[in-house]
């Protein structure tokens, strides 16, 4: 009889973090950043139908980055969670912690009894009335729950994007001034980014009921001038 | 907050209904008939003008159990989405369940698809959920909807009516349900021309209710003691807006004074 070679749990859940990892530094870059008008998030996407950045209820925004199928199942998942819940109690009831919650525990379960990891890292964020309580959650491939404080940065690049992002982000900027810091991270020293390779949406923090709202090609343009 | 998860072949897609069934939230119809339970409160007249720019919705305010009043300012026309309104008569419990489910399932299609259902796609999934309300319409819960919106593909404005088996009659000009319904497609019948204006639509459709409450004791008319008007909406290219009170008042005077 054949025994299975013994491997140490420690190196399967290295193997698998290396594997995610990978997958996830294929994608490209997003920001997710507080600005005074709400809440900014905007991806290299040069697809304008496969999107990375969509409306998950009133005030939550949802972003992925790395597998689209992965995180787009994430992301009508998320988006049924919250409609259910917001029929059966109140729409006020909806909230991005318990969402984020839920997802870090998709994510945990999927990373830890399946044989393959979600290439995933999601960004779940709520647009408060004032700013200084809006909420940015950070959920990377193992179910790692971040809560961030005035931005985020997810995909392959991330950690130049973030030190580029975070030298030339101001608080309490406005869209049209955090939103050129955003893409001028992603583009990076070298290169130039245009509205065409740009997917940007807000969650608008004077909305009154549904606040997320896409930015179009001319808009952004007109923004990031 | 759960989230539900599905095998590929049982996902429910964008359908929020079919979600609400997998999840065993979908309303069950009544065993029996629910008149033996009591009266119940029932909404009654709503009208749909198609004018120049787009529609006209209005309601008035009444709700009746059998004699009696239950409710002197409930409302009868909602939005359904940005480009769209719906108007409810019949059995109010159902119908505003209806509304809810109507509003999110439009909601729920466009996150869920990333874009927003066609003026007809959304005029048939109200079919649909009219048809399968019927069990519950046999058991004295007739629900029976106006459906009327802004079509961004063709910019016009168009309306649709329905019967309590789901059967959906687009209608050129206007539109009435509930029991006031006759006399206001009545008066709206004599004062229609094609390509009104706003104000000569809204002034349309106040008459229209005003006959009706005249006429129809579950009707109920402006009510400028407590304050109370009909709701009424527009729907035209800037999507559905519902009309301030204040208007309202000022075109009640202004009818007024030429009714006696």
């Amino acid at each position: 009889m054949s025994m299975p070679f013994y491997v140490a749990p420690e190196q399967v859940m290295k193997d698998r973090a290396d594997y995610a990892r990978k997958g996830i530094a294929r994608g490209r870059s997003l920001v997710g950043a507080v600005c005074a008008e709400g809440i900014v998030i905007c991806a290299e996407n040069p697809s304008s139908t496969l999107r990375k950045v969509s409306e998950i209820y009133d005030r939550i925004a949802f972003a992925g980055v790395g597998k689209y199928n992965e995180f787009d199942q994430l992301r009508i998942a998320g988006v049924r969670a919250a409609d259910l819940k917001g029929y059966s109690f109140s729409r006020e009831d909806v909230d991005a912690r318990s969402l984020a919650n839920q997802y870090a525990q998709i994510l945990g379960q999927v990373f830890t009894h399946e044989m393959k990891p979600l290439e995933v890292e999601i960004l779940v964020a709520e647009v408060a009335h004032e700013a200084a309580d809006d909420q940015l959650f950070h959920l990377l491939y193992d179910g790692t729950v971040i809560d961030e404080d005035r931005f985020a940065v997810l995909g392959g690049d991330a950690e130049a994007v973030s030190e580029r992002f975070g030298a030339a982000y101001e608080a309490d900027a406005d869209l049209a001034g955090v939103l050129r810091a955003a893409v001028d991270a992603l583009a990076g020293a070298e290169r130039q980014l245009v509205a065409a390779e740009l997917e940007v949406a807000l969650l608008d923090r004077a909305g009154s009921r549904r606040c997320f709202r896409r930015l179009a090609d001319d808009e952004v343009s007109r923004l990031i001038g | 907050m759960h989230i539900p998860t599905f095998r590929t072949q049982d996902d429910p897609g964008p359908d929020f209904a079919a979600l609400l069934r997998s999840q065993g939230l979908g309303p069950a119809a009544p065993a029996s008939a629910v008149t033996t339970a009591g009266t119940i409160p029932h909404g009654t007249t709503v009208v749909a003008i198609r004018y120049a720019e787009g529609v006209v919705m209005a309601g008035d305010r009444r709700a009746t159990s059998g004699n009696l009043i239950s409710h002197r300012s409930i409302e009868k026309v909602f939005p359904a989405d940005r480009w769209s309104g719906v108007a409810i008569a019949g059995a109010a419990g159902p119908a505003m369940e209806m509304v809810k489910l109507f509003q999110l399932q439009l909601e729920h299609y466009e996150k869920v698809e990333g874009e927003a259902l066609s003026l007809e796609g959304k005029a048939n999934q109200l079919s649909q959920m009219v048809r399968n309300h019927l069990p519950a319409a046999m058991q004295g819960l007739a629900v029976v909807p106006l459906f009327a919106g802004y079509d961004t593909r063709r910019t016009v404005g168009r309306l649709f009516q329905y019967d309590v088996t789901g059967g959906r009659y687009e209608e050129d000009d206007y539109a009435t349900s509930g029991s006031g319904g006759l006399h206001a497609a009545t008066v709206i019948k004599l004062g229609f021309a094609d390509g009104l204006d706003r104000g000569d639509a809204l002034d349309l459709a106040l008459r229209a209710l005003v006959t009706a409450a005249d006429e129809d004791s579950a009707t109920g008319g402006p009510d400028p003691i407590r304050g109370i008007w009909p709701v009424v909406a527009t729907i035209d290219a800037a999507g559905f807006t519902r009309v301030d009170d204040q208007e309202l008042a000022e075109r009640y005077a202004t009818i007024a004074g030429g009714a006696r």
